[in-house]
């Protein structure tokens, strides 16, 4: 299939950057979203010319490392899947093909469309953790965790950290992505202790990385390749209001 | 900096007990003016006001400002609609209505809920256009192609109904509130001259055509702002879950229908002449008649 590529090229970060366009001719309908600009990059390269940077790692959707925003949307119109997921079979022949970098201020550009998302990073050694004694392993069912608490738990941990939802949301806001993290240790009685210091600490860095603030629009849910739903971000604004008022009033 | 040395230290306190060591060096300051400034320093703010600021300049904080003070409006609008639907009613029902609005709790009530609306009012928009201004600055570089999966239209477009709202409230305030036509501002009820006639002056303020138009059009703005408003409010507050979001939503836009018919009708149908001022009943008349006996007796 032959396809014309809408690539936003920039060269560093303080680059202004643009749109260049890219002719992919015959690409096979089986070749995977990333094949497909791997063989145009082998060509731009036998040309003498800089390939196009992109971020990517397992290439099997669990390692959160590709982003790319295809026609506008993160990880392109397909559910549930990441970038390195979509194949050359969802588009057809004669296609026009929008590719842009995740966008965000908390998100700078690294060049072409390699985004840095230290700030999740940052936002994760702030408060996604829980303090365990090292050493033994526990005993694996020693502690009791309700099915229910256990599957939302689980729903949230689902995150890969990938920051579509970022680059999805009109106001770069990263609450999915901290909601997730909030609910994935907030909900279960090894993350209980330190529940309110978490959901401070995860908020403040948020805010701290200069990330939007949620307009309730759901378009995060919508792209998000783990499908997590935005009532953790109902569940968040639930912890973080508690919290503030523990912190405020309480010894 | 290699020219400084070290003469002394001093120590001192400011007002709230924090204590400060000055480093005298050769070329500072006397050390007395250092105090002076050390004096002047604003007192460190206690845990509780610190805790206040930081919820104000978090980003959870100040929404959960706007959808606290949402609340409060939409409580208010629900009750100003069923006050406004009392014009179906007649003329006493609304006059009564009005004269009670301006003189419970001895004149003072009304000044009290206008303040506590005021304030609703002013910190929504404080705290949504800082919001507003934050998020603009989040997403500094747009997609050259944009793309949107499933936020309404009514989502997208908060900030520019809302204004719209300010300025209905603005042009409705000058309308009806402080009676900028004369003609308006001059009726007096035909049963009781001595107050206001608001049912007569809202039948004749929607007479203009052009007036009527920019009620609806502004109402059913408003309108597309309360539908995104309302669903919002139980996701900030933290209330819409998994057993919840099957009705938030619904909740949103029936409340929303619900105000846009009672407000929508009165403009409406003064218009079109089928809410017209009937003048004064018999039974009234005979009824001010009455009362006017009593008051002389």
């Amino acid at each position: 299939m032959n396809l014309t590529l809408k690539v936003w090229r920039q060269a560093h970060a303080n680059d202004t950057g643009s749109i260049q366009t890219y002719d992919a001719k015959d690409i096979p309908e089986e070749a995977s979203f990333l094949e497909m600009l791997d063989i145009v990059n082998e060509r731009i390269i036998l040309d003498g010319h800089d390939p196009i940077h992109f971020d990517h790692d397992c290439r099997e959707g669990i390692c959160g490392m590709c982003s790319l925003t295809i026609n506008g949307v993160p990880h392109s119109k397909e559910k549930g899947i990441t970038t390195c997921q979509v194949h050359m079979r969802k588009f057809r022949d004669g296609d026009t093909i929008w590719i842009e970098p995740f966008r965000a201020k908390a998100f700078p550009i690294v060049k072409d469309l390699m985004v840095d998302r230290s700030a999740f990073d940052r936002i994760i050694a702030a408060g996604g953790y829980i303090d365990v004694r090292t050493g033994s392993a526990p005993d694996a069912n020693a502690v009791p965790i309700g099915k229910h608490d256990a599957d939302a738990s689980f729903d949230s941990a689902a995150c890969i950290g990938c920051g579509a939802c970022v680059a999805a949301c009109k106001n770069a806001s990263a609450m999915l992505f901290v909601g997730a993290k909030a609910n994935h240790l907030n909900r279960l009685p090894q993350g209980h202790p330190e529940k309110d210091k978490r959901t401070l600490a995860l908020v403040r860095q948020m805010d701290a990385e200069g990330f939007g603030n949620c307009t309730n629009q759901y378009e995060c849910e919508a792209v998000c390749p783990k499908e997590i739903s935005a009532d953790v971000i109902a569940k968040l604004n639930r912890d973080y209001t508690a919290a503030a008022a523990r912190e405020a009033v309480a010894d | 900096m290699s020219q400084e040395t070290l003469v002394f230290r001093n120590e001192c306190t400011n007002f709230a007990g924090n204590r400060f060591i000055l480093h005298y060096f050769r070329f500072s300051p006397p050390i007395f003016l250092q105090k002076g400034i050390v004096l002047l320093k604003k007192p460190e703010m206690n845990a509780l006001g610190k805790a206040l600021i930081g919820f104000w300049e978090s980003s959870i904080g100040k929404k959960l400002i706007v959808a606290v003070t949402g609340v409060m409006l939409v409580g208010f609008l629900i009750a100003h609609m069923v006050g406004n639907l009392l014009i179906f009613q007649g003329r006493e029902s609304l006059n009564d209505y009005a004269y009670f609005l301006h003189h419970f709790l001895h004149g003072w009530g009304i000044w009290i809920f206008r303040l506590g609306l005021m304030g609703a009012f002013v910190l929504h928009i404080v705290a949504t256009i800082a919001l507003v201004r934050e998020n603009r600055a989040a997403r500094s570089s747009r997609y050259a192609y944009e793309a949107t999966v499933q936020a309404p239209r009514s989502s997208r477009m908060m900030i520019f109904s809302g204004l719209t709202v300010l300025g209905f409230v603005v042009f409705h305030l000058l309308h009806f509130t402080v009676r900028v036509d004369p003609d308006l501002a001059a009726m007096k009820d035909p049963m009781d001259p001595s107050r206001h006639d608001v049912y007569g002056m809202v039948i004749a303020g929607f007479q203009n055509p052009l007036v009527v138009l920019f009620y609806i059009v502004a109402i059913s703005f408003f309108c597309t702002h309360l539908n995104h408003g309302i669903s919002s409010l139980f996701q900030t507050l933290g209330l819409r879950s998994e057993k919840t979001k099957w009705i938030t939503g619904k909740i949103g836009l029936a409340v929303t229908v619900i105000l846009w018919l009672g407000f929508i009708s009165i403009p409406f149908l003064s218009s079109v002449n089928i809410l017209k001022d009937k003048g004064v009943p018999e039974k009234s008349a005979a009824h001010s008649a009455v009362i006017e006996a009593t008051t002389e007796s």
